[in-house]
């Protein structure tokens, strides 16, 4: 029995049942069940998000120049995105513009997220999906370095170097103890990089490893630690002193020179070593631009970000791109407001939550969630052992946002594909050159494949931004202006006794959007729609399915007993769901109600 | 090859018995242990093989795991190849799903009585528990099967220790701390949000090279980083005592790097390593950021707010009229230090009070 959904996807659930849960290698919890036909196709895709911790519930009656920590809390991995939302939504709350210097300093730390955040994804999330440890073994150290000195002048490229990781990989394997490794799809008939290649690999997968921590000094120079390094509603916390006294005590001119070094190491190891194993990879997985795409070719959403001047979050400010893409149809980029009570709505007829109306989506200022954590009849298990979940009832903790009504797909790909329509050359040159060096055309980029390259894409891209606003912090500095923070509406005796705002980012993973009301100086209504809550959403009342579920549909297994390429296409939206699953409303109650029909 | 050495995984992958002598040097100047302890750690690596770690997510953010591999020393890549066998961290493995489920349930067969959980994260116990499934099942269930034959636990982080951002009130999936939960085991708690790269691998370091826990606080925290108060050792104190204080954001003392105890930081209510190890390889702090400390390794933290106000708020401290007076007059004779050191003794007081009450409680 086949369901063709609205939004054009034709499910089959009729075939075997594949349950991956845990998903590993992403943030949160998130279980996934798929059937397979009698070629071992995906012709049916449920996401399940399993985790719900009720953050805005919490946030109801505090101080709104708090709701930036707690709020961070909701992910250490895009550490800082949530925070930067809150504070950008309580200062449109309560009208408070912010220095300039404070919104460079903003974006820097922003971009230094995206520069960590998409190499740590693609080397230590998404590269052993396509990497074969077990295979770098067999490797000759010599051709290795051949292959390592024809993608990148990067120096760690000697045999030795290459021979000497070889043999310290070799005696961790036979130790028996495979630590992160063990039980890996190793041998799997869908890896398809020649052993060199896995070698080259492993090695920047270590190199990677030691290299991050470095990226993130960044926010510590600026917000004193990371993860959770430190903000501050109207402007930054760190002060900047580089000439008089006490300037050993703020942002001087030594730790300037030293965000400054990071950015240009940042830039070479991304240059040297991230885009040519990106290339290197994808030249072997070419066959990965057919598969993935789901939502990607037909609805994209993006909220922008990076306000080149502070205080002007209008879309011409943005150096991200803002903007809907319905149907495919790039040549028309519809306008988006998170305003608009007719733009982002939230349904939860399959999420476990309830509604007074659930064939009704609310907007994000009149969001009410209250859990209801029941299974469908076709549900195999019980509640406390769930073997098989009922994807016609409510089978999840995301809500399902939609834009007038469309699941969209956000996040990277969405961004470079906004970017792209509007023809902006930062974009489209990079893009096309990437497309013309694989051979493939732009429809590619619809694909598992295509959101990786994006990424990558985009930490290039972040990586020259970063160093771009640095340049513009030192040219504020050297014209005498030193503001970072703006304290004139601090106290809340300043504020007005009712007020409201909305504040929005693009997260590494895709549009987020904070929407806060205050009464009398303290949090009333705190709401927030997560990227991963976008591409990983159930259905929603017409039976639209989300980025996730689409993206799976007509991926062909080797093996459904290990589902390798499951985890490709996944991984290929980075997903985040303890971002994703904490929302909770005002009137929100803990009262559950649990049944198993 | 199972019971394989540190020492001889280091030789055999090509590390000279120098360099393994130089890491358990640096090792121990970490921990804060004479030099005498190199010799000791050394003889630890070369006799004990890698302890299997299963590391275990609740409902968290992830921040512990992604602090954890910001450690400079030892590197992240070196404790993963060569110092523990990390075989489970949903965060960081290769396999999923059934392949990953099965490695708990081989290395609780396997390796009873001799591996370690760590936990990041907390089990909430609302709705059967399930707020968090983990395999279809509430993870509390998962997290009492996985410590049923641990040598010990370690909490991750203010979640597992405390926990954290989601057990604030109202808590509404009752998010509880790993201690409430499994009660038969040691555990070592490792508070902070998240806590200290260096301070969450030197646990590990100091467990393998002693072979036992770290001496633990009565709140189960490692005395060798979490005996002190951030104001303790914080380097702006001597604008404390001074009395010049940070007024308002950005003014002329922020860019002096004055004290930030009037903008409500809580460094002298809080136990932990950072205005000594620093974060980031030592990098900064939150105080030397120019941002006061949120006290993110206390219990309870979230719920002792706001973050701005200061600590005088609290009932019993009562130096606020002394600190304002000082500040403002930027007064630096004996009355004023007198005065100050009375409010330290006022912040010390309600600490033990605060702590007998919990020891009393619990």
């Amino acid at each position: 029995m086949t369901i063709t959904t609205p939004n054009g996807f034709t499910l089959d659930p009729s075939g075997k049942r594949v349950v991956i849960d845990p998903v590993t290698r992403i943030e949160g919890h998130l279980r996934l069940e798929v059937n397979v036909d009698s070629a071992n196709v995906i012709r049916n895709a449920v996401s399940v998000g399993t985790m719900w911790r009720g953050l805005e519930m919490i946030l109801k009656d505090r101080d709104p120049r708090d709701a930036w920590a707690f709020t961070q809390r909701i992910c250490g991995v895009c550490t800082g995105t949530h925070a930067l939302t809150s504070v950008r939504a309580v200062e449109a709350a309560l009208g408070i513009p912010i220095p300039e210097n404070a919104n460079t300093i903003r974006n820097i730390m922003q971009a230094t997220l995206y520069t960590h955040d998409h190499l740590v994804h693609f080397y230590h999330l998404h590269a052993l999906d396509w990497v074969d440890v077990l295979s770098a073994l067999k490797a000759d150290p010599n051709a290795t370095s051949a292959l390592a000195r024809s993608l990148s002048s990067w120096p760690l490229s000697s045999p030795g170097y290459f021979k000497d990781l070889q043999l310290r990989l070799t005696r961790f394997v036979e130790s028996g103890q495979l630590g992160p490794f063990k039980n890996g799809y190793w041998g799997h008939p869908a890896y398809k990089l020649p052993p060199e290649a896995n070698l080259m690999a492993v090695a920047h997968y270590l190199e990677a490893l030691t290299f991050q921590k470095e990226i993130v000094k960044i926010h510590t120079v600026f917000g004193g630690k990371n993860p959770h390094p430190n903000w501050l509603v109207g402007g930054v916390p760190s002060a900047i002193n580089v000439d008089s006294v006490g300037a050993v005590g703020a942002v001087n001119m030594e730790r300037l020179d030293l965000v400054s070094s990071i950015i240009d190491r940042a830039i070479e190891f991304i240059e040297q070593v991230y885009i040519p194993d990106l290339l290197a990879v994808a030249s072997f997985y070419k066959d990965w631009a057919q598969w993935g795409g789901g939502l990607a070719g037909r609805n994209l959403l993006c909220y922008g970000d990076f306000p080149e001047k502070a205080n002007d979050y209008g879309a011409d400010n943005l150096a991200f791109p803002r903007g809907a893409i319905i149907d495919g149809n790039l040549n028309e980029i519809h306008q988006v407001s998170l305003d608009d009570p007719d733009q982002i709505r939230e349904f939860v007829t399959h999420s476990w939550y309830k509604y007074p109306d659930e064939g009704k989506g609310l907007h994000p200022y009149d969001g009410i969630t209250e859990p209801n954590f029941v299974l469908g009849p076709a549900t195999e298990g019980k509640k406390t052992d769930i073997r098989r979940i009922d994807e016609g009832a409510k089978y999840s903790y995301l809500k399902a946002p939609r834009w007038r009504g469309h699941a969209m797909e956000v996040g990277p790909l969405a961004r470079w594909v906004m970017g792209y329509a509007q023809g902006r050359p930062d974009y489209k040159e990079p893009t096309d050159a990437v497309l013309k060096k694989l051979g493939v055309p732009v429809g590619a980029l619809f694909s598992t494949l295509g959101r990786t390259a994006a990424r990558g894409l985009e930490c290039q891209w972040s990586a020259h931004k970063l160093k771009g606003y640095f340049n513009k912090l030192m040219a504020t500095l050297k014209a005498g202006d030193f503001a970072t923070a703006n304290a004139d509406k601090w106290e809340p005796a300043s504020w007005p006794r009712a007020a409201r705002g909305s504040g929005f980012s693009e997260a590494p993973r895709g549009a987020l959007g904070h929407w806060v009301q205050i009464a009398d100086g303290r949090i009333a209504n705190y709401q927030c729609v997560v990227p991963t809550t976008w591409n990983g959403s159930p259905r929603d009342p017409q039976g639209n399915i989300g980025a996730y579920e689409a993206a799976l549909l007509g991926t062909p297994m080797a093996d459904p007993s290990r589902p390798l390429e499951i985890l490709r296409t996944i991984h290929s939206f980075d997903p985040c769901l303890a971002c994703s699953t904490h929302i909770m409303g005002p009137d929100g109650q803990e009262k559950a109600v649990v049944r198993v029909l | 090859m199972g019971d394989a050495t540190f020492y001889d995984l280091f030789r055999r992958q090509g590390i000279s018995r120098r360099s393994i002598l130089k890491f358990c040097g640096l090792t121990a100047a970490s921990l804060g242990l004479p030099p005498a302890a190199a010799a000791q750690i050394a003889q630890a690596l070369e006799t004990k093989p890698r302890i299997p770690v299963l590391w275990l997510h609740g409902l968290e953010c992830t921040c512990c795991s992604e602090s954890f591999i910001r450690s400079g020393h030892p590197l992240v890549k070196d404790v993963v190849l060569s110092m523990i066998s990390l075989d489970y961290d949903d965060t960081i493995m290769a396999a999923a799903g059934h392949q990953a489920e099965a490695i708990i349930e081989e290395i609780v067969e396997t390796y009873k009585g001799r591996y370690i959980v760590a936990v990041e994260g907390n089990p909430p116990l609302a709705n059967d528990g399930m707020y968090c499934i983990v395999g279809g099942k509430p993870f509390v269930e998962r997290l009492r099967y996985a410590c049923r034959d641990a040598q010990a636990v370690i909490a991750w982080g203010s979640c597992a220790s405390n926990g954290c951002v989601q057990a604030a009130r109202p808590n509404p999936t009752q998010a509880t701390p790993v201690h409430k939960v499994i009660t038969d085991k040691p555990i070592v708690k490792v508070p902070g949000c998240p806590p200290i790269a260096e301070v969450m691998t030197g646990v590990i370091s100091y467990i393998l090279t002693f072979e036992r826990l770290p001496e633990l606080d009565r709140q189960g925290r490692p005395m060798m980083f979490y005996s002190q108060r951030i104001h303790d050792k914080c380097y702006r104190r001597a604008h404390f005592d001074a009395g010049q204080y940070v007024e308002k954001w950005d003014d002329e003392n922020a860019r002096k790097g004055f004290c930030l105890y009037k903008m409500g930081c809580k460094g002298p209510t809080t136990y932990n390593a950072c205005s000594t190890v620093g974060w980031n390889d030592g990098i900064s702090f939150p105080i030397k950021s120019g941002h006061g400390c949120i006290g993110c390794s206390e219990e309870g933290f979230w719920d002792k707010g706001p973050f701005y106000s200061r600590l005088t708020q609290v009932a019993g401290f009562g130096i606020e009229a002394n600190a304002d007076t000082i500040g403002r007059t930027a007064a630096t004779g004996a009355l004023a230090v007198a005065a100050v050191h009375g409010g330290l003794s006022a912040v010390k007081r309600l600490r033990d009070t605060r702590q007998r009450d919990k020891d009393e409680q619990g």
